[in-house]
């Protein structure tokens, strides 16, 4: 038993961690959180270039052949940022088309998906119209059609892009009646999507306890770091273990997702209730331990709020997995 | 990353399943008496001629020298069978492994054996009524005399204070030094009357530990373990094989009880009450995220000799858990849970001691606040 990443895959975080600290530094988060539009097109081709939109598509689809562990992993890290980006929305809907597209659909937009030339996007909430990442801008739309999925080309649907307090990602109410339905089974490709949004949920928490720790070592009240005090340094304590906890279960879900299909549906479940609620207690927590300066829109930590209650909300929030992981421990 | 066991570790995993399956002794007595006790010792001696007590140990002094994963293994599989605890345990996961980090050959030589078989019973004498979670500041005096120590003091919280023939025993040698520096670790024999054992009643009933009155006994240099005025030092050692038996085996545990929990809930038509069925996810998933941790930070010890910060929230995980699921219960229940001789009662109030022993979470924030995350000393 190894439960670590493997040598090649630390590469790849640490790659992905230098690469996107670089690229989304806070300055130009903000910036295009604050625009009308938050994805820019030379931050999209500097990730296509890193081949990072077909990591988990097949080799044959012109993807890297890699699983969800390695997709985790980029998610993890665009989660840390807050880089608004349509990464996963595109890769979410390259995991859908890979397992329940027919050969012909597969072969028809996966290509295109893997390269990033010509994105996907996915549903992925339902309020009660589906809302979709990314849609603008896509090539094809993916949408849930009974416990199944269709393709739907964005010039067949009506899409409004939703003005949402998370301003770091486009989302979409999309409505089609009409559209190419899959024939294969979309529940495996779900949990994974709802894999790595926890993943990213893992990043935006921990981004969130590193902001909180670093202002409890400088910010001086009463003659001394307010970290020194118990009742920040144990809320801080407290945050840690949110984020461990999710991410043991995320990291884990992952490997499911690769290696062990029948534990697949309860660990996803498990990974995306748990790291919902740390993403969103810990960046709760985090605005109370910065204080005045936290509530300010100068400060960063409002968009990994805001990021972390949308990302909550998405895949699936927290109680409804913990009402699927009820049913699964035998509650029925 | 890979989380099935590899083919050495699912051999140990096969061996010790098959031998459990074949040699499980069937629930211990409960009650804390003698006669719970005998079968605890019983069974121990069992697993000792099968080869199976000290698994962590070195094979050199009778161990079976296993790898922390198959450490993991042998406590899950125990915690999975639900067999019940051998009865030297603070020997076998405390006294043991100090006495081979830091004890003499011949303190090894005349030690160790006795606490694999169960022959002798081993005790911790560590607290004191004003020195719990500030352990260094703890006041039982020992006094050079020749050829060896005269203790007097108090301790508090000592586990099978009746049945122990040895006490592992902090005491201050030297009054003079820094607080952390005067003390010395001894080995106490039981059987002398300058100890008395007074039984402890806790809030469940029942006297699971001990006071120790200590006027005057006597511990022999040759009973003193890693030299004088090392006593923290080794100490820390011991406490530290308290919680690294913590984790994927204390999970299990709690896995058990998450089961008898789902089936009282369907018992009492309340499956589909969805604040019951919210709850018990939770501890599904507090469960599964304590185990995962301790799996992750398993790995992390054997591959750079220390857990990542997933493994100093295990003992966290674990109290709050147990203690949860244990409320759930007696709230399913209703009044008849609260029966005297309810086992989730039981069960419940034996729980509220799981935040407070080993570590208060109270002092474990601390230490997750000082060493993990580097904020600023309090004191």
């Amino acid at each position: 038993m190894d439960f670590d990443f493997t040598d090649e895959q630390r590469e790849i975080k640490s790659t992905a961690h230098e690469f996107l600290a670089s690229r989304f530094k806070p300055e130009h988060v903000r910036e295009l959180a604050e625009g009308d539009t938050p994805y820019s097109e030379d931050d999209w081709k500097a990730i296509c270039e890193l081949g990072w939109p077909g990591i988990a598509i097949a080799e044959e689809h012109g993807g890297e052949g890699l699983g969800a562990v390695e997709l985790i992993i980029l998610q993890e890290e665009l989660g840390y940022f807050c880089a608004p980006s349509p990464f996963i929305a595109n890769a979410y809907a390259g995991a859908v088309i890979q397992a329940a597209g027919s050969d012909e659909q597969k072969a028809q937009w996966l290509p295109g998906i893997a390269s990033g030339e010509a994105r996907g996007s996915a549903e992925m909430a339902c309020d009660p119209d589906p809302i979709l990442g990314a849609a603008g801008g896509a090539s094809i739309l993916v949408m849930a059609n009974g416990n199944g999925a269709k393709l739907v080309k964005p010039e067949d649907a009506e899409m409004e892009q939703i003005d949402m307090i998370d301003s770091t990602r486009a989302y979409f109410r999309v409505k089609a009646d009409g559209g190419e339905d899959m024939p294969g089974d979309i529940a495996h490709a779900g949990s994974v999507g709802q894999i790595a949004m926890a993943a990213e949920l893992v990043g935006v928490a921990q981004r969130a306890l590193d902001m909180s720790v670093e202002y409890a070592k400088e910010r001086q009240q009463f003659g001394r770091a307010i970290g020194s005090y118990q009742a920040v340094s144990h809320r801080l304590a407290d945050m840690l273990w949110e984020v461990e906890e999710a991410r043991s279960l995320t990291y884990s879900a992952a490997w499911a997702a690769d290696a062990d299909p029948d534990l697949l549906p309860i660990a996803a479940s498990m990974a995306k209730a748990r790291a919902s609620d740390a993403a969103t207690s810990v960046t709760h927590n985090a605005i109370q331990t910065l204080g005045g300066i936290g509530f300010t829109w100068e400060h960063d930590i409002h968009f990994f709020l805001k990021r972390a209650r949308a990302s909550a909300q998405m895949m699936g929030s927290a109680r409804a997995h913990r009402d699927n992981v009820a049913t699964l421990v035998g509650l029925g | 990353m890979d989380l099935t066991l590899t083919e050495s570790e699912a051999a140990f995993r096969d061996e010790f399943r098959a031998w459990l399956s074949d040699n499980h002794p069937g629930p211990a007595p409960r009650g804390g008496d003698q006669v719970q006790f005998e079968f605890e010792r019983e069974w121990q001696g069992k697993l000792h001629t099968a080869g199976w007590a000290g698994v962590s140990w070195p094979k050199e002094y009778g161990g079976r020298g296993a790898t922390l994963i198959e450490q993991s293994i042998f406590g899950e599989e125990l915690a999975r069978a639900k067999a019940p605890r051998p009865a030297n345990v603070l020997g076998l996961v405390m006294g043991g492994p100090v006495v081979i980090a830091h004890g003499t050959e011949s303190q090894k030589e005349r030690f160790l054996e006795p606490i694999l078989s169960a022959e002798e019973i081993w005790c911790q004498g560590f607290s004191e009524p004003e020195s719990g979670s500030d352990l260094a500041s703890l006041k039982t005096k020992a006094v050079k005399e020749d050829g060896g120590w005269r203790i007097t003091g108090q301790k508090v919280w000592t586990t099978f204070a009746h049945e122990a023939k040895w006490c592992m025993l902090v005491a201050r040698s030297d009054s003079e030094a820094p607080k952390h520096k005067g003390l010395t670790y001894f080995l106490m024999d039981m059987e002398q009357d300058e100890i008395e054992v007074r039984p402890l009643r806790q809030i469940t009933g029942e006297a699971e530990f001990n006071e120790l009155f200590i006027e005057n006994a006597w511990v022999p240099d040759e009973n003193v373990v890693g030299g004088e005025g090392n006593g923290w030092m080794v100490a820390i050692t011991t406490l530290m094989n308290e919680r690294a038996g913590l984790g994927a085996s204390a999970a299990l545990g709690l896995a058990n009880s998450l089961e008898e929990l789902v089936e009282l809930a369907k018992e009492r038509g309340m499956a589909d009450d969805p604040l019951v069925r919210d709850k018990v996810a939770r501890l599904k998933i507090g469960i599964e995220g304590l185990r995962m941790g301790a799996l992750r930070a398993l790995t992390s010890t054997m591959k750079v000799g220390i857990p990542g910060p997933e493994g100093s929230i295990a003992k966290l995980q674990w109290s709050s858990t147990n203690q949860a699921l244990t409320e759930l219960a007696l709230d399913i229940g209703g009044p008849e849970m609260l029966a005297k001789d309810s086992d989730w009662a039981y069960r419940f109030l034996r729980s509220r001691a799981n935040s407070i022993e080993g570590g208060t979470t109270d002092v474990l924030k601390n230490i997750v606040a000082e060493r993990v995350l580097s904020l600023p000393k309090l004191r």
